[in-house]
């Protein structure tokens, strides 16, 4: 991001002008980067975001104010401006810098577990929980042996028979 | 079978641990980046020479070609970098331990600072090439930097990639054994 107190007010406002001028740009972008061809352009900015920076790591090359990530971005709209297609860019890239290069990790036996993992705890996840709960009902709807059975009925007999005393205090 | 599931998350931080420690080994740099070049043949490229006639290097153009049958050593410097400036020195001691010519890219650098720089530190290259705008950098090494060290075997391959400046132990441990056995 542009660092105001740096450059102080004026560089904020010509900041802000470039802001309303190219309102889908990023800060990192300059100017004298981007291609006439908006279409091509805004492929460009597609194809960067998805490219990490090789220095900051944790950005995009189209947010990164590194001076290779410039580099790269210039050459990302030189690849495009020569009729490369999004993939071709992509793979220039990759060839020199490696998968590390692409935001997304491709999909490959490397990176499955990244891709499945979450889906796969997930899914032993549901299995316990569901293994769990079908052992508890189990364990309430267990039938009762004779002996608890005649116990059961017996003290349901006498709580028909005789009325209880503690509900006839509470009631009064 | 119900006694080892509760185990399960025993075995499960044990394993955690297992990761932790190995993330924290202070051999792993987590900023390392495997380059895909290793192994590769250099691609193409001409670096205008940057130093004209001094003495041990050979004015001209900068071509791999030329070296096709001996190992080489390509360092990627700048004037304006201060790694660059620590591991200087380090850099003439390579050559002469391993015995091979090591090439000097100045890589975005105005050719006159590295002049400067060469003229103050000394000139421990067999030949200097200039990457201006740092294309040769960043299209036939990938570099994401300066320092940086490529170590090419007799076929043109590059056999190691040594981000950042160079050390002692990283040559003696390394460097050396790595150039003597592509050396045979």
């Amino acid at each position: 991001m542009i660092c105001i107190s740096r450059y102080g007010l004026a560089a904020g406002l010509v900041a802000g002008i470039a802001v309303l001028a190219f309102s889908s740009a990023s800060f990192a972008v300059r100017p004298d980067e981007m291609l006439r061809d908006p279409v091509l352009e805004a492929r460009a900015e597609a194809i960067s975001r998805d490219i990490r920076c090789v220095v900051c790591q944790g950005e995009s090359i189209e947010d990164s104010n590194a001076d290779i990530a410039h580099e790269l971005r210039v050459i990302v709209r030189e690849q495009l401006n020569g009729g490369a297609t999004d993939d071709q860019v992509q793979e220039y890239l990759v060839a020199r810098y490696g998968d590390f290069v692409l935001l997304k990790p491709p999909f490959k036996a490397k990176t499955a577990f990244i891709w499945i993992g979450p889906f796969f705890l997930l899914l032993a996840g549901g299995i316990g929980v569901r293994s769990y709960y079908r052992r508890v009902a189990r364990a309430q709807t267990a039938p009762l042996n004779a002996a608890e059975q005649a116990r059961l009925e017996g003290i349901l007999k006498t709580d028909d028979d005789r009325p209880n005393p503690d509900r006839n205090q509470t009631t009064l | 079978m119900r006694r080892l599931l509760f185990t399960l998350p025993l075995f499960a931080l044990a394993a955690l641990a297992v990761v932790f420690a190995l993330g924290l080994s202070p051999n792993r740099d987590p900023h390392a980046i495997d380059s895909p070049l290793v192994g590769k043949p250099v691609a193409g490229f001409v670096a205008p020479a940057l130093v004209n006639g001094e003495s041990g290097v050979a004015a001209g153009d900068l071509r791999t070609d030329a070296y096709r049958g001996q190992v080489v050593a390509i360092n990627f410097f700048a004037s304006w970098c201060l790694p660059c400036r620590a591991e200087h020195p380090l850099l003439k001691k390579l050559a002469i331990k391993a015995g091979l010519p090591v090439l000097g890219l100045a890589w975005k650098d105005k050719k006159k600072a590295s002049q400067d720089f060469l003229d103050e530190l000394g000139n421990p290259y067999f030949q200097v090439g200039s990457d201006e705008n740092g294309r040769i950098g960043i299209t036939s090494f990938g570099i994401t930097g300066v320092p940086e060290t490529f170590i090419l075997d007799k076929e043109g391959i590059i056999r190691a990639r040594i981000p950042g400046p160079l050390s002692d132990d990283l040559i003696e441990t390394q460097l050396l054994p790595l150039i003597k056995d592509l050396q045979k």
